[in-house]
């Protein structure tokens, strides 16, 4: 095992992970704060970079803040781990810290994502780091933020509720598709960043700690693992998840996971799952091949490759039952 | 989760005898109160109201006699400087609104307050309406404030409550900004009487409205007050509409109190030489 000293000597115009002491430390206390009040936006002071903001600058601080040269870390962008995005930030977070890096979500300590949740349910003693383009769910029904600060403090979430009638009264459904409002603990709303709506279940006493940051609106905030979140509904028009029944994935032939449709040029489409890291287990384990993990740069040993359960299972029901009606 | 429809309070027999004004508590009592913006302006200056169970209290006055601030202060929008305001409702909702100086109140108590108990028209639907919503959804909004979250009973209530204002049901998913002047106050109205309040407050309900318009909308506010007997007060510089609408009527000029007494009395026999002046100066 190499010293901390050591993993930063041959960056030595650096501190350890990129960020400086001082902003480390902040960051830490700003997450301490997030997650002893879950689903309240805890502000921060996001710092410079070398990517730009809207890039996941505010996932790639706390994951840095978190990171130690024992972590493992996973990055995914669209649920994809070879997107130029997802790569770039991988590549960076090992360099800065000398983190192993990883695509098996379950093999992972750290796991940062922007627009997905695994598939696969994530343990205890796992964070989630979301990258958050817009953290305030009240933005669409308010538009001054101070205002809506107020809102937060008084739990007055009605004009929200009010949002989801006039759907219903003109399109007859929901038509939120991405970051759709849920509540944290009975008490705060937050926006789950734009994960799927098949994905804010994932969140609900979830075993792993999930911690939401925006860098370019310096807004960070948290869910602790157990803790309860419920997307908004009324009582009589329950929450639905993306209506993937029928779907089937060409490369596993699973069903009942999150897909990326794909055109094809007759007009139909194929699906796939958007989870490549899953995707490439299930290949794995069902083609009997044990090969070394060329993923897990630099593990002694070669896992035995199984994927975990996951978060909804083949008949397309969620694991926590009585959770979605 | 309240209970937000309520039936009206029967009144008790001896009740039914006696004057209103001899047995029933006011349901509206305000005492001293005073508003002042900047160091020159006292928009309102030692005002007290009284307002009886069923009662229609009318506020006349000229422009910039501080008829209009003395209702956005009743409806909690602004901090007065001094005063007292208290409201007895029969049943409340909230605990902490009976035999209470409202003004005292913190902020999220008087939301409550404001929404369970005063109901508002303004002259300018802007002001009370949210013009791209539907027009159900703005008057649902007041019950999902209230904590209703069935949308079924939501769309009920919502129908029950533009149907006592009159407003046409086939057209209750249209936003606001698609309606004309009168509908518009129709809405208002319906947003205003959704959760019953004790107390309804109306700012210029017809103003800007044309002739025969403004006459449909009075004999609907004429028609909810009788049936539910809900207190009202009126802000108008329209005399015709005061004298159809108020029992009884307060006149205002430079934030006082010049002149009050019964409708009838006031512009019949008026005393103040302003209020005399009022009643006079008809086109």
């Amino acid at each position: 095992m190499k010293t901390v000293a050591a993993l930063a000597a041959p960056n030595a115009g650096y501190s350890y992970a990129f960020l400086d002491e001082f902003a480390k430390r902040e960051l830490r206390r700003r997450t301490l704060k997030a997650i002893a009040i879950p689903g309240y936006q805890v502000p921060y002071a996001s710092r410079e970079l070398p990517i730009a903001r809207g890039w996941g600058t505010g996932g790639l601080q706390v994951t840095l803040s978190l990171v130690g040269p024992s972590d493992v870390v996973k990055v995914i962008d669209q649920g994809a781990d070879d997107s130029v995005n997802a790569a770039n930030l991988r590549r960076f977070i090992a360099r800065m810290s000398g983190a192993r890096t990883t695509t098996d979500a379950l093999a992972a300590t750290i796991v940062q994502s922007r627009h997905r949740i695994p598939e696969e349910r994530l343990r205890e003693h796992q964070a989630l780091v979301l990258q958050v383009p817009d953290p305030e769910p009240l933005r669409g029904v308010e538009h001054d933020i101070s205002k809506a600060r107020e809102m937060h403090g008084e739990a007055d979430y009605g004009l929200l509720w009010l949002s989801l009638y006039e759907q219903l009264v003109r399109y007859r459904r929901v038509t939120l598709g991405a970051s759709y409002p849920a509540l944290v603990h009975k008490r705060y709303v937050m926006s789950p960043s734009p994960i799927p709506r098949w994905d804010v279940p994932k969140l609900h006493q979830a075993r792993h700690l999930t911690l939401l940051s925006a860098g370019r609106e310096k807004r960070l905030y948290a869910v602790p693992p157990y803790t309860d979140v419920r997307p908004l509904e009324f009582d009589d028009v329950p929450y639905r998840v993306e209506n993937q029944r029928d779907w089937t994935c060409f490369r596993t032939g699973l069903r009942h996971k999150f897909m990326n449709e794909i055109p094809q040029p007759g007009g139909g489409s194929t699906y796939e799952i958007s989870d490549t890291g899953f995707v490439e287990k299930v290949l794995k384990q069902t083609s009997g091949v044990s090969v070394p993990s060329a993923t897990l740069r630099g593990s002694s040993k070669t896992p035995e490759v199984s994927t975990g359960a996951t978060y909804y299972d083949d008949e397309g029901r969620f694991y926590l039952d009585g959770y979605l009606r | 989760m309240a209970t937000f429809v309520e039936p009206p309070i029967p009144l008790k027999e001896e009740q039914r005898s006696a004057p209103i004004l001899v047995t029933a508590q006011p349901v509206l009592q305000v005492r001293g109160l005073v508003k002042r913006y900047g160091p020159k302006i006292v928009a309102v200056d030692h005002v007290d109201i009284e307002a009886y169970p069923g009662e229609v209290l009318g506020i006349v006055g000229e422009s910039g006699s501080g008829k209009s601030t003395v209702l956005r202060l009743l409806n909690l929008e602004e901090q007065p400087d001094a005063g007292e305001y208290r409201l007895n409702v029969a049943r409340s909702h909230v605990q902490t609104c009976e035999r209470v100086n409202l003004l005292a109140l913190d902020r999220p108590a008087r939301r409550e307050v404001r929404m369970f108990h005063i109901g508002i028209v303004y002259q300018n639907p802007h002001l009370g309406l949210r013009m791209r919503n539907t027009s159900s959804g703005n008057v649902a909004e007041r019950l999902i404030m209230a904590g209703e979250r069935n949308y079924g009973k939501l769309r009920e209530a919502a129908r029950v409550s533009l149907a006592a204002s009159e407003f046409p049901l086939g057209r209750m998913d249209d936003p606001p900004s698609q309606l004309s002047g009168g509908m518009q106050q129709r809405v208002q109205l319906a947003k205003a009487i959704a959760l019953k309040p004790a107390l309804l407050l109306l700012d210029e309900p017809t103003t800007g409205l044309d002739v025969s318009v403004q006459a449909l909308v009075l004999d609907t506010l004429k028609r909810l007050q009788r049936e539910t007997g809900v207190t009202m007060v009126i802000v108008s510089h329209d005399l015709g509409v005061i004298r159809m609408l108020a029992d009884r009527v307060m006149v205002m000029r430079h934030g006082r109190v010049v002149e009050r007494g019964l409708t009838d009395q006031v512009l019949e026999d008026p005393q103040d030489p302003y209020t005399q002046q009022l009643v006079h100066a008809k086109l």
